[in-house]
């Protein structure tokens, strides 16, 4: 009851957050944040109990025939995931307050923040499948709205558009893989599947499995290729930019991937295909990122080396690197949220985001430039932070890698040493050195804005000076938990002098090198930058245009603007088609039709043949309209010679009305001198003879089969006893099938409600 | 189209098919007849009536406008299957009773009545809206 409520909280503040800011003015971002912090407070009550190996678990039935509840589980991994989504969030909404302050739309930004917060957590707890569908989604969606906030801006659309586009379509992947998944195991509860793993490793569909729910992963976690939406991202304000894109929703992909391992990880095909993405996304996004002059597309592209670290070691699969992935997890979450909002801070106060632009600004703001050079520390992997255990953990799994390690050293070293480049040009540079001018003055942001940063970067020298903290009570429940058996961790900062120093050694002088050598290096890369040009966001951007062409083009050719073409089109299809149907699946039943046929009904019958003729045949609009109307009125004749006089009063009503409707239409139009050409006229009587005789072929072959016992034989006896009736077919009408009848007047009230609009509006012309 | 003869005829006829067209609506039960027949007879008078006439005359005799007669049907036939629900009944279960005041009337009154009556205005305020929308164009 309680994951519930912790989950569906966040929505419920967000429906209210437009209407509660207008009463809360300069607090908002306070106030708001009081949700998040009662949800840090109440996951942090479950830490014992996670501690001691117990889980906690709920579950609603939504829909019982298809497997599909709302079903919550609380492990080592959720709580992980659960506190750092809730804990951030409470930063990140107090900085919200101070950094939209006075934005129009600062409510409705709560409320997609909220909405956020609440999918995300929706989906790290979520136990069932299509629940986890479910909240992927959201979150995609939310991050759609978040990072297009600034809607005024082209750019921001389109960026908003290609992260929803590319992660939305990764998640289609993902819900096929999962479905395939419930189909091998039986069942759609995740916790039923951690027991199963075999059962899918060895089926036939694991490969097929395995690239849906990769599809999935890697296109929310932004690895290569599809990593090109997350420095597009970086339009959205600061804030989302620090909560969604570097501390949460990008791992959900990497939450999904250590949820899942038990399941589908541990064999080859899951070692190479994840190591290798992984290992090609760090080492790209660690140079991309030193070639950018932004602070944010440098934190973007930072981030995404990280998920493709992340990757890696959830690829490598062994104790060890599961270990170093969970709290590079969250050494990562703290020193990437710090950094992002220290960049928005230095942008709100000077103006100016390129790193070229900025020095010297630790005299205007003091506390800003603290965290921004201990996040740094902690990006560097430099001691005694919580970043410098995770990279040993790294190394450590490196080494322990059997096939492919020097390779693999060589990887995590490379990254690492232009990570420490990157950390020292983005997190303190700006602050060191001759103060320069910035299109605004600098100073101390308020304490909104440097409270968040602050937090951050000094939970990561706390955990890193105290790592025994963490150690037991959220870390190894979460390894255990991806692993699928108990493990302890030795978290410490110094293990002796081992192979794991020496490669920090190396590290850290190598990056130094490469930053005193930058400008050469940047100089070889621009020279292979052309290649980018055709990377994936150009494929992304070409196939959109290509998609719009297309789209444009046969609605031009379908949607062409007259009815006589939508009729003719949907009537000639029907005709062909049905025609067809009936011809190749049609048991020779002759129709039960005999040959008595009265005189009277000959008459009318031949009265209706020549009304059609003539209306096909006629000269003016008037004369066919009238011919028409004859047709009506002997249609009504037949429906009284048959026994239904209500029908036949009813059209006979609706074709005089008719008559009548045209009469005063036509009588105002100017005259037309062009009526359809005696070819035209042709292929429409074709088509109207072949749509004809194909109803009367369905009604004579319905009429000779007898499946079920006739309806008209129940409503014959029960309408007097049930309905004090004796006029069938009214009550029929509006009683026994009443509801239908509904249904028929509220279409005839919304065809009332537009031709009213269609004629009414017309006219005025609005300048937009 | 004002000829004195149209004029006077459809006065008349205007209170002859509203009689007959309330004579139907409550005759649809056990013999030919019913909400859609009357609603469209009664907006066969006005049309008339609006030809004889013109619209703003028309619209005037009605007292509401036509688009309003549209929405209280839909109403009156949605509302006639609510009464059931309060009893715990399906949506839409016919209910029935006795209007008896002896020697004079012995009435069978049920909701498909009501719901009737919802269907005769719906089709009343639709045909008429088209036809004064079209008259007005």
């Amino acid at each position: 009851m309680g994951m519930v409520v912790a989950v569906l909280s966040g929505f419920v503040l967000a429906l209210a957050a437009p209407y509660l800011y207008r009463m809360t003015g300069r607090a908002a971002g306070w106030i708001f944040a009081v949700l998040p912090a009662g949800l840090v407070v109440y996951f942090a009550t479950h830490i014992g109990a996670i501690e001691a190996g117990q889980t906690v678990s709920v579950t609603y039935e939504w829909v019982p025939a298809l497997g599909i509840s709302l079903s919550f589980y609380l492990d080592g991994l959720s709580l992980l995931f659960a506190l750092l989504i809730s804990g951030i969030g409470v930063l990140i909404v107090i900085y919200s307050g101070g950094y939209l302050e006075g934005h129009r739309q600062l409510g409705l930004f709560f409320a997609f923040i909220l909405t956020f917060m609440g999918s995300m957590l929706g989906l790290v707890m979520a136990d069932n499948a299509i629940t986890l569908f479910v909240f992927w989604e959201l979150t995609s969606l939310s991050s759609y709205f978040l990072i297009g906030f600034d809607h005024e801006r082209e750019i921001a659309r389109f960026s908003a558009l290609q992260a929803l586009l590319v992660t939305g379509l990764g998640g289609l992947a993902l819900l096929a893989g999962l479905l395939l998944m419930g189909q091998v195991n039986g069942g759609l509860e995740i916790s039923a599947w951690l027991g199963q793993g075999g059962a899918v490793q060895s089926h036939a569909l694991y490969p097929l499995i395995l690239l849906l729910v990769l599809g999935g992963a890697f296109t929310k976690s932004a690895q290569a290729p599809f990593h090109f939406w997350l420095p597009s991202a970086m339009e959205a304000p600061t804030p989302v930019s620090a909560y969604l894109h570097s501390a949460t929703m990008v791992n959900a992909g990497i939450y999904l991937l250590a949820r899942l391992n038990p399941i589908l990880g541990g064999t080859h095909l899951w070692f190479y295909a994840v190591t290798v993405t992984g290992g090609i996304t760090m080492l790209m996004g660690a140079m991309q990122a030193l070639q950018q002059t932004d602070m944010k597309r440098i934190l973007a592209y930072s981030t995404v080396s990280v998920l493709g670290t992340l990757t890696l070691l959830l690829g490598l699969g062994s104790e060890q690197a599961i270990k170093a992935a969970m709290v590079l997890i969250l050494a990562h979450a703290l020193y990437k949220a710090a950094m992002f909002l220290v960049a928005g801070a230095v942008d709100h106060g000077t103006g100016v985001r390129d790193i070229n632009g900025l020095s010297g600004l630790r005299h205007a703001m003091p506390m800003v430039a603290l965290a921004a050079s201990v996040a740094a520390l902690s990006m560097a992997g430099l001691p005694p932070l919580f970043g410098f255990i995770g990279k040993e953990m790294l190394y450590q799994a490196a080494l322990e890698t059997q096939p492919t390690r020097l390779l693999l050293i060589a990887v995590a070293v490379l990254t690492s040493m232009l990570l420490v480049a990157v950390a020292w040009i983005v997190g303190v540079r700006p602050f060191i050195g001759e103060k320069i001018t910035t299109p605004k003055d600098p100073h101390d942001p308020p304490v909104s804005l440097w409270i968040g940063p602050g937090l951050l970067a000094g939970l990561g020298l706390l955990f890193g000076l105290l790592p025994d903290l963490l150690e037991r009570s959220i870390l190894s429940p979460s390894v255990e938990a991806v692993l699928g058996r108990p493990s302890a961790m030795d978290l410490a900062l110094w293990h002796g002098l081992n192979p794991e120093l020496a490669l920090s050694v190396v590290t850290f002088a190598g990056g130094a090198g490469i930053y005193a050598g930058r400008n050469v290096l940047l100089a070889i890369a621009s020279r292979v930058a052309a290649v980018t040009r055709w990377g994936p966001a150009a494929w992304y951007a070409v196939t959109l245009i290509g998609l719009n062409r297309v789209a444009l083009a046969q609605t031009r050719l379908l949607q062409s603007g007259y009815l006589r073409v939508y009729l003719l089109t949907v009537v000639g299809i029907i005709a062909v088609l049905g025609g067809y149907t009936l011809i190749r699946g049609a048991q020779v039943v002759s129709p039960a039709v005999g040959f008595d046929i009265h005189f009277h009904e000959l008459v009318l019958a031949v009265i209706m043949l020549l009304g059609a003729i003539v209306a096909a045949r006629a000269r003016s609009v008037l004369y066919s309209v009238v011919a028409l109307g004859a047709v009506g009125y002997c249609v009504a004749l037949i429906f009284v010679l048959f026994g239904a006089p209500d029908l036949g009063m009813t059209q006979f009503l609706i074709e005089t009305l008719m008559v009548i409707l045209f009469v005063i239409v036509f009588y105002r139009m100017p005259r037309f001198e062009k009526l359809s050409s005696t070819s035209v006229r042709l292929r429409d009587v074709f088509v109207a003879t072949l749509a004809g005789g194909l109803i009367t072929a369905l009604v004579l072959r319905a009429t000779a089969v007898q499946w079920y016992p006739s309806m008209s034989t129940y409503f014959a006896e029960h309408s007097y006893l049930l309905a004090h009736s004796r006029n069938i077919v009214n009550v029929i009408l509006v009683d026994f099938r009443a509801l239908d009848t509904l249904g028929e007047i509220t279409v005839l009230a919304v065809a009332g409600a537009g031709v009213y609009t269609l004629l009414k509006l017309r006219p005025q012309k609005r300048e937009d | 189209m004002g000829s004195l003869i149209l004029r006077t005829a459809a006065r008349l006829l205007l209170v002859l098919f509203l009689q007959f067209s309330v004579f139907l609506l409550l005759r649809g039960h056990n013999e030919p007849g019913g909400g859609f027949v009357g609603g469209l007879v009664v907006s066969a008078a006005f049309a008339l009536y609006a030809l004889a006439y013109d619209v703003a005359t028309a619209r005037r005799l009605l007292w509401m406008d036509t688009r309003l007669f549209i929405w209280i049907g839909l109403l009156v036939a949605a509302g006639s299957g609510l009464g059931p629900l309060l009893q715990g009944r399906p949506f839409m279960t016919g209910q029935w009773g006795h209007l008896v005041l002896p020697g004079i009337i012995d009435l069978g009154l049920g909701t498909p009545l009501l719901f009737d009556l919802g269907a005769y205005l719906v089709v009343f305020g639709v045909t008429l809206t088209i036809i004064f929308s079209l008259e007005e164009e």
